[in-house]
């Protein structure tokens, strides 16, 4: 940019030109549009910061974070927030059991074994999966998941958990698997030649030598995908349901953090209510989730990014 | 292989381990498989709920609470001003993230210096891309719609899309300006162009296939969002559509979510239909978008 810099002066006549006040008038203008990012961020933390205080005059806490009811619109109110991060943990530890060993393994097969032909006709395919809007996933669970659960487990409700888990982890599967292949296809041929010199089979270079050494990117991939099913709304509102409680039968209908504001977003809660305060409570505690793990997402990815290079 | 062979042990061994070895490549195609026949199995049980519910007048009345309505010999009723609803919100959204996105990806690429400040915007525009779509959508309701007093209406819900979007057009934008060779912009200097006029007629339509590759497949990311939209108000039981920036608005994924969440069956064919609608859109959205790279991709 230094060189942009010379060339301004010499073409403006030193500085306190017109030019040079146009330039600058423009290089204001764009660097307005980058900090609307900024304050996008600050916007977002300001409103739920406020609306949660509001929340938070009513009810203790303690309360929301140790209660095990949840009930803030109807009465009897209890506003315990714990079912409803029970019904979040119950979705994305279901959907990481299906898109971490699937993605994995396909990233694998996809960085070690596939032919570039097959690679380059497969990868984009996966991805459409992530390009499909997440109600249409809502959909797919209660027209296609869910009546095939039942036949093969008859007491399943209408609303359950594990159609839920099943087609998140479908939704999250190609983030896992391209991430991961990126990592993957970035290890040098040099670890895996000089494993195989060392007379390792294919098997065992791809999972003694490639994984271990794309270890950082495959993790931080799981992370940003975990992160993406806790943030996920519109499938699990309408393959999981309304109901918030603590069970252990995943067959059974819960609710997540976004599920329930999505509740309160279509019902005619009235503004400055505890329900619609409780809102913006949910939306921190949703927002403070998801941020730790993006954050720790990017941070092993950049400290072990130069590892190969 | 008789008990004298030295190698005997050696061979069950290898054996073994090219057993283990093709064992483990079928997982894992196995694995790769799972991930297409669950994309196939979505496509087929969605054309197949739709079959024969998307028809003209589908696409051309409005919504019905009735679904006889919905039946070939009923009165006629289907997704209309929700389709011109999305319309108008991605074409009020691509007006705003074009203007913000490539506005700022160009502070960021031609006109930062790497000080602290810039590298704090790239971080937090990191950041903002892993933010849950409904936590855009709380935003929106308390910035454009209360705070401004927009209202739930066209304009608003444009903004919250275009918040949401605003970071991964920036980084796709940041994209397309890095692969403009520097020598170019030498070049421009060279003849005594200015910092702008470099951009405005050297770097910019160089990027601009870039730009607009990566914009159209954000706005089709923003076209099937539900969550942030059913938070600033988008309406399900709209008759009319939309006739100006501060009318209330529906639009497609909003309708679809409504007719999903009924317990009528024949719902779930009025859903499916919505769906076909939506996907056909994303699909002309997409192929647009590739059609443009290929053609002017300079390294394909």
């Amino acid at each position: 940019m230094s060189q942009a810099d010379t060339t301004t002066a010499i073409t403006t006549g030193g500085p306190g030109g017109i030019d040079d006040r146009k330039n600058a008038a423009i290089r204001y203008v764009f660097f307005s549009c980058a900090f609307v990012t900024v304050l996008t961020t600050l916007g977002i933390i300001l409103v739920l910061v406020q609306g949660s205080l509001e929340f938070f005059q009513h009810v203790s806490i303690v309360e929301y974070l140790t209660g095990t009811e949840w009930s803030p619109v109807i009465r009897p109110h209890s506003y315990g927030v714990l079912p409803l991060i029970w019904g979040t943990l119950v979705v994305t530890v279901g959907s990481a059991l299906v898109a971490i060993p699937v993605g994995t393994a396909t990233a694998i097969y996809l960085s070690e074994y596939a032919s570039p032909r097959f690679r380059k006709i497969v990868k984009p395919t996966l991805e459409i999966l992530a390009g499909i809007p997440t109600i249409v996933y809502g959909f797919f669970a209660l027209s296609f998941i869910t009546p095939l659960l039942q036949q093969l487990f008859p007491r399943t409700g209408t609303f359950n958990a594990v159609a839920g888990a099943l087609v998140v982890g479908i939704m999250i599967i190609p983030m896992v698997s391209s991430l991961s292949e990126d990592a993957m296809s970035a290890v040098p041929d040099d670890l895996r030649n000089a494993a195989y010199g060392l007379g390792a089979t294919k098997f065992e270079v791809s999972t003694g030598v490639v994984v271990p050494a794309s270890l950082s990117g495959v993790i931080a991939s799981y992370i940003l995908a975990l992160s993406r099913a806790i943030g996920e709304t519109m499938a699990v509102t309408l393959a999981v349901g309304m109901h918030p409680q603590i069970s252990f039968d995943p067959l059974e209908p819960m609710q997540t953090m976004t599920a329930y504001m999505v509740q309160i977003g279509i019902s005619d809660v009235s503004i400055g209510s505890i329900g619609y305060q409780s809102l913006f409570a949910v939306g921190l505690t949703l927002f403070a989730m998801t941020l730790s793990m993006n954050l720790i997402s990017l941070w092993i990815k950049s400290r072990y990014r130069e590892e190969y290079q | 292989m008789s008990a004298q062979n030295p190698f005997a042990d050696g061979t069950r061994e290898i054996e073994r381990k090219r057993l283990i070895g093709r064992v483990f490549v079928a997982v894992c195609l196995a694995s790769t498989l799972v991930g297409i026949v669950a994309l196939v199995a979505l496509l087929a049980d969605v054309l197949s709920e739709s079959w024969g519910w998307v028809t003209w007048e589908f696409l051309t009345y409005p919504p019905s609470q009735v679904i006889e309505n919905f039946l070939p010999d009923g009165r006629g009723a289907g997704i209309y001003p929700a389709l011109v609803g999305s319309i108008f919100l991605i074409a009020l959204t691509a007006v705003f993230t074009v203007f913000l996105g490539v506005g700022a990806a160009v502070y960021l690429e031609e006109y930062a210096a790497d000080s602290r400040l810039s590298s704090f915007i790239e971080a937090n525009i990191a950041n903002l891309a892993g933010v849950p779509s409904i936590v855009y959508g709380l935003l929106g309701l308390a910035i454009f719609v209360r705070a401004a007093q927009l209202g739930s209406s066209l304009i608003a819900g444009a903004l919250t899309l275009t918040l949401l979007i605003l970071p991964i057009v920036i980084v796709s934008t940041q994209e397309s300006l890095r692969a403009v060779p520097d020598s170019q912009r030498r070049a421009a200097y060279g003849v005594g162009a200015t910092q702008w006029q470099v951009i405005r007629d050297v770097v910019l339509p160089r990027a601009l296939p870039g730009i607009m590759t990566g914009t159209i497949l954000s706005l089709s990311r923003a076209i099937g969002e539900t969550a942030p939209i059913l938070m600033v108000g988008a309406a399900t039981s709209l008759f009319v559509a939309p006739d100006g920036l501060t009318s209330p608005f529906s639009a497609m994924p909003m309708m679809i979510f409504e007719w999903a969440s009924l317990p009528e069956p024949e719902f779930q064919h009025v859903a499916a239909a919505g769906i076909v609608v939506l996907l056909t859109i994303l699909l002309l959205m997409n192929a647009v978008a590739i059609l443009i790279r290929n053609r002017y991709d300079p390294r394909s």
